[in-house]
């Protein structure tokens, strides 16, 4: 089968995966539906258990689906499993480099698995090494890496065999922030020369800014899907932060008195309206709570993603109770 | 926000590799790859060849030593000799079955997902490690076979030919064995006692340490059930060969080994390991590839 660039890189139908979990069944994904154009940035969010590891995992071919059907690059997951895997390239969360052996040997081990003749292998190697800032460390050990290069290292041997789609699991995390722009530099001039489709999920919602489009899981569903722009608008209010001297109060005279419900998030009471500033001195004649600061934010990722999964991202997937979906428990 | 120029048709990528070659040699070629890797990493630790020294020395030059005065070899041959064949067989066991479940600690710490989500077969995967951990256990237990001279064995190269394959095939029973139980066993801290379990018995039944005849019938029998006394018996063979023994003594050192009163051939037996050995890797990437 010929590979049709306009085709888009994925395309995911009815995808449903279930665990069989003491007495019946999760159902970690409930039959979602998605579309990843050819070369877009595509942004992957959702909070932990959401079934955005299952479902990537699905897509890079490592689970099969319960039901429904996923293509990558224009073969089946499942059916064309290997001529999937030659078309994408994988960044794991969990480190998969063999620490024994230099950058130049694991990038080397990897362009051999993947087929490539010697010299394009060198020449490619070459290429991402130069990409990632690794040139002069090719012949080191990765024990003598620091956590920022082994990443570092882990996405240039992702492109090694020039993949049509890169998955990124957190690629970032980890990283200082100079590290994080150069890496996220490279991924736009990379989609822009090559048409490369990017998936990525990210826990930094800057970054998600950088995405074409995003789609936010939740609860095995997929619960929006849009460019950040437009979900940005869906979301359509202002955000109130306050610090109050007495939250639970705060909240039931806002309720009371404004018609607004409140909730806390990050120690601080949040509510939504339409327009952030007219609504700011009212809180101070009718609250008659002592209000210690005051802050009016235009919609963020972050509101979109409060909107949508009743947490922010914080709150629902902090680093220390992040899981690591690639890790390999079995 | 960045839009992208959708209108223009995005720029080819470099075609996909690899289309045209056949299954089959990708999967060869594949096999190659994974064998390396455990090559490349005996080349970055070069301690680890000497490190396995230690205890077959140890076995030869001081419990052959030490024992060579009550034991009465019948005359020309030391002990140390005697022993020699057998210790070498027996220094493929560690390093081998070393070799095999470093598979547990490519799962730990994350390479096997590399390996597993290329496209290859993961019966590459598994003939992969089973060639390279043979490889470098032959290879470290060759520096011990460089030493023949020092126990009056002859430099011959036949001999050493014959040797070296004994070891390869020795090796690759043991690698076989600690990649099938590494198929099972996901942590480092289980696979290492259970296949010391493993181990100390193959070496202690298998004739390496005495000669096989005379034995009581259970001792004799777990000898014959024992795979690498099919490996220590021929080799034991072609080194006697080499020195010119008396019948009598070639009888006292090395006693035919039967089944069931049938004298088994050398090639018979080296057969048998070998049959036996393709059905362990066999078994074990059938294993691994339903469970992993």
């Amino acid at each position: 089968m010929p590979d049709n660039p306009r085709a888009p890189a994925i395309e995911v139908s009815g995808l449903t995966k279930s665990y069989p979990s003491g007495s019946g069944v999760i159902e970690a994904v409930k039959g979602i539906d998605l579309r990843v154009e050819t070369g877009q940035t595509y942004g992957f969010l959702g909070p932990n258990g959401a079934g955005k590891s299952t479902t990537i995992e699905m897509l890079c071919t490592i689970r099969n689906p319960t039901s429904g059907t996923a293509r990558v690059a224009g073969y089946d997951v499942v059916r064309e499993r290997d001529q999937v895997r030659r078309r994408i390239g994988l960044v794991f969360q969990q480190q998969t480099l063999d620490v024994q052996l230099s950058a130049e040997q694991n990038l080397r081990f990897h362009a051999d698995l993947y087929g490539l003749s010697r010299a394009e292998g060198a020449r490619r190697i070459d290429e991402v090494l130069a990409m990632v800032d690794l040139a002069d460390r090719r012949h080191d050990t990765v024990t003598k890496f620091s956590g920022g290069m082994k990443r570092r290292l882990e996405i240039a041997r992702g492109l090694v065999h020039a993949p049509q789609v890169l998955f990124l699991d957190e690629p970032t995390i980890g990283l200082d922030p100079q590290t994080r722009a150069a890496i996220w530099d490279y991924l736009h001039d990379l989609g822009r020369r090559t048409g490369i489709t990017v998936f990525v999920t990210t826990h930094y919602m800057d970054e998600a800014e950088h995405c074409d489009r995003i789609a936010i899981m939740d609860h095995g569903e997929i619960v929006a899907e849009d460019t950040p722009e437009a979900l940005k608008s869906s979301v359509g209010t202002d955000r109130i932060a306050l610090r109050t001297d007495d939250d639970e109060l705060a909240i039931a005279r806002i309720r009371e008195r404004l018609g607004i419900e409140a909730g806390v998030h990050e120690g601080q009471v949040t509510l939504a309206v339409p327009e952030g500033a007219a609504v700011v001195p009212r809180l101070f004649t009718e609250l008659g709570v002592g209000i210690r600061s005051v802050t009016v934010n235009r919609p963020s990722l972050d509101d979109v993603f409060l909107t949508y999964t009743g947490r922010t991202i914080r709150d629902s997937d902090g680093p220390q109770g992040r899981s690591f979906p690639f890790a390999g428990r079995r | 926000m960045t839009t992208r120029d959708t209108a223009a048709p995005p720029a080819r990528l470099d075609p996909p590799p690899d289309e045209v070659r056949s299954d089959l040699t990708h999967q060869l070629r594949a096999t190659w790859v994974v064998t390396r890797r455990e090559l490349l990493r005996l080349r970055r630790d070069p301690a680890r060849m000497l490190t396995m020294l230690l205890q077959p020395l140890l076995f030869v030059f001081v419990m052959g030593t030490g024992l060579g005065s009550i034991v009465d070899t019948g005359g020309d041959v030391s002990f140390r000799t005697f022993l020699f064949p057998g210790v070498l067989a027996t220094s493929v066991l560690f390093t081998a079955a070393f070799a095999g479940i470093s598979l547990v600690w490519d799962r730990e710490f994350g390479f096997l997902r590399e390996m597993m989500v290329a496209p290859i077969s993961r019966g590459s995967i598994i003939w992969g490690k089973c060639l390279g951990g043979a490889i470098v256990a032959t290879v470290q237990s060759m520096v011990l076979l460089a030493l023949v001279g020092l126990v009056d064995i002859p430099y011959s190269p036949v001999l050493l030919l014959q040797l070296t394959g004994c070891l390869f095939l020795g090796a690759l029973l043991l690698t076989a064995l600690g990649v099938l139980l590494s198929t099972r066993i996901k942590t480092i801290q289980t696979a290492m006692p259970v296949s010391q379990l493993l181990i100390m018995p193959m070496m202690f039944l298998s004739g390496a340490l005495f000669p096989i005849a005379g034995l009581p019938d259970w001792l004799s029998l777990l000898t014959r059930l024992n795979p690498l006394t099919y490996v220590v018996q021929p080799m034991r063979q072609f080194t006697l060969d080499r020195l010119d023994l008396t019948a009598e003594a070639q009888e006292r050192l090395l006693p035919g080994l039967t089944w069931f009163g049938w004298e088994v051939p050398v090639v018979v037996q080296l057969g048998a390991v070998a049959v036996l050995t393709l059905g362990l890797v066999a078994l074990a990437a059938r294993v691994f590839r339903t469970t992993e």
